[in-house]
């Protein structure tokens, strides 16, 4: 589900309503760098996991190798709920906000937060869903903005998510489901009663809240992508031009 | 007398909904409505939204056929709001699930608490005093909504009932929950915290409903004129000098001595999502006071004086 589908409007669509609202020059000049920026960050994080996994011979506990770079990329995505609410990026503010904290949450407040999830093989079935997904989805907004977008990357924008989507949907539940028992046993950010401000929280149930959240989102989300998917490659042969 | 052609077109479509002739010149919005219902009776009037241009905004009932830019045939568009319920409905449902929730948590009705604690009552005052300001302010506002305000707009889309009880009971039931738990802890500052948070409560609680009797008294019985509100006999309504949305400003007092009172964080958040939806509320109401009125008062904020 945390794998993005960003609902940018650029390189698709009819060519007037492209030609009506964009970032000025300085804006695009700067989404740019941030998007090649970000595509490079994530390439290194793809990088880590293959070196890595070249120099152990398994698949286990990769998660070390690539975690600082993980976590300073993906927290680095917060800038994109910034550039919605100024105005540079045609996306929903909400949507790309809700899309970013569930990223950031599930790299902090999951995998960082609980030590003994991190060496599960969970953990790498979403790292790398995500990291594909990435190094896609900000090289398809670079080339997008530089009005240069190869169909082989719109393709792949729409089309890996068929697998990559419940791959991270998959990784991500399973790994806060194992992380579930840990924090029960140390009451890991849990506020219990009596307290002077007449608060509880319980993570435990959160977390056990969130998974549930992901049946009713993760089809929506899924079956938007697919939509998108029909009105940007269906349309090929007549809009070739407009990209 | 000149009879006037109506055709109605679907606002997406362009299809040809609805022929109507000899329309009488100073035939409203609200009558063609009518009209227009008769032939489509799935379309009752509160969910037709009617324009002159498909993404145009929609004409007022009010408005005479007349005196709008047409000619004698004249081409409306017409949009389906989707399923409405009438406001008055949506308060009084909104607002009863508050009172009634709370109620059963400070009786402490089973499966809320632990069962010992069934039927059982608080050995804090605080608790008790909490108990009778939430009830009273929701059944203000019950009794508001019955005899007091006077609607602008009859309906609002369904969906939105669902929307706003969820808040509202969702909200009612969590602050609840926590005052009259039985691990509650009363405010830190005792008895002083208490008359002080009371004081302010009601202090707002008078005040916003005598702004609320204020803005009544401005419009007249089945009217839906807006006049500018100014400050009457009554001192409450003083702060119109100040603020375009006085009724907001006492709310949000009226929350905030609440939170004092009960010294309970999801209190203080609930005040909190309910002054920035009210500060969302009174901006676009300030904006269109100034947009309609050209002698608008300057020194007017739209919900905190001077700040906001």
């Amino acid at each position: 589900m945390s794998a993005a589908t960003g609902t940018s409007k650029t390189g698709h669509g009819d060519g007037a309503a492209k030609k009506k609202k964009g970032p000025g020059a300085l804006a695009t000049a700067y989404l740019v760098i941030y998007n090649v920026v970000m595509t490079a960050g994530w390439l290194v994080i793809a990088v880590g996991l293959v070196r890595a996994y070249l120099a152990r011979g398994s698949y286990h506990g990769l998660y070390y190798s690539i975690e600082k770079p993980l976590k300073f990329f993906q927290t680095g995505a917060l800038l994109e709920i910034l550039h919605c609410a100024v105005g540079i990026v045609p996306s929903s503010v909400v949507l790309t906000g809700f899309q970013v904290m569930s990223r950031v949450f599930l790299t902090w407040a999951v995998t960082h937060s609980v030590r003994e999830v991190q060496s599960e093989d969970s953990v790498l079935l979403f790292v790398s869903a995500w990291t594909v997904t990435e190094i896609i989805r900000y090289s398809f907004y670079t080339f997008s903005l530089l009005n240069h977008l190869p169909y082989l990357i719109k393709w792949a924008r729409y089309t890996f998510f068929f697998a990559l989507y419940p791959m991270g949907v998959s990784g991500e539940l399973l790994t806060i489901y194992a992380a579930l028992p840990f924090v029960q046993k140390t009451g890991l950010y849990s506020v219990t009663l009596p307290n002077k401000y007449n608060f509880s929280f319980d993570y435990h149930a959160f977390l056990i809240l969130v998974m549930v959240s992901y049946i009713p989102l993760f089809p929506q989300l899924y079956f938007h992508m697919i939509r998108q998917r029909k009105k940007v490659l269906g349309h090929v042969e007549d809009y070739s031009k407009v990209e | 007398m000149k009879h006037y052609e109506v055709e109605i077109l679907d606002a997406k479509t362009k299809d040809k909904l609805c022929f109507l002739d000899k329309v009488e010149p100073n035939a409203t919005i609200g009558e063609i409505k009518s009209m227009f219902h008769k032939s489509h009776p799935q379309w009752y009037p509160a969910r037709q939204s009617i324009r002159l241009d498909p993404k145009g905004k929609s004409l007022k009932d009010e408005d005479v056929l007349q005196h709008l830019p047409v000619g004698t045939t004249a081409t409306f568009y017409f949009r389906d709001l989707g399923a409405q319920i009438s406001w008055v409905t949506v308060f009084l449902t909104e607002y009863t699930g508050p009172l009634v929730l709370y109620l059963m948590f400070y009786f402490r009705v089973s499966f809320i608490y632990a069962p010992k604690y069934d039927f059982t009552t608080s050995k804090h005052w605080v608790v008790h005093l909490a108990c009778m300001c939430h009830s009273f302010h929701f059944m203000k506002r019950l009794l508001e909504t019955l005899f007091v305000h006077r609607f602008s707009h009859g309906t609002m889309p369904l969906r939105n009932i669902f929307k706003n009880c969820t808040y509202y009971w969702g909200f009612a039931a969590w602050m609840a929950y926590y005052v009259n738990h039985p691990l509650y802890t009363p405010p830190i500052y005792g008895e002083q915290q208490i008359r002080l948070a009371l004081i302010i409560f009601l202090f707002c609680q008078i005040g916003n409903f005598s702004i609320h009797i204020a803005l009544r008294n401005l419009r007249p019985p089945g009217s839906k004129t807006r006049k500018i509100p100014y400050p009457t006999k009554n001192p409450f309504t003083w702060i119109f000098l100040l603020v375009s949305c006085p009724n907001y400003t006492y709310e949000l007092g009226a929350w905030f001595g609440f939170t004092l009172m009960t010294q309970c964080l999801p209190v203080a958040f609930f005040t909190l999502v309910g002054f920035i939806q009210m500060t969302v509320w009174a901006k676009g109401k300030h904006r269109s006071y100034l947009k309609e009125f050209r002698d608008y008062p300057p020194l007017r904020s739209p919900i905190l004086p001077f700040i906001l």
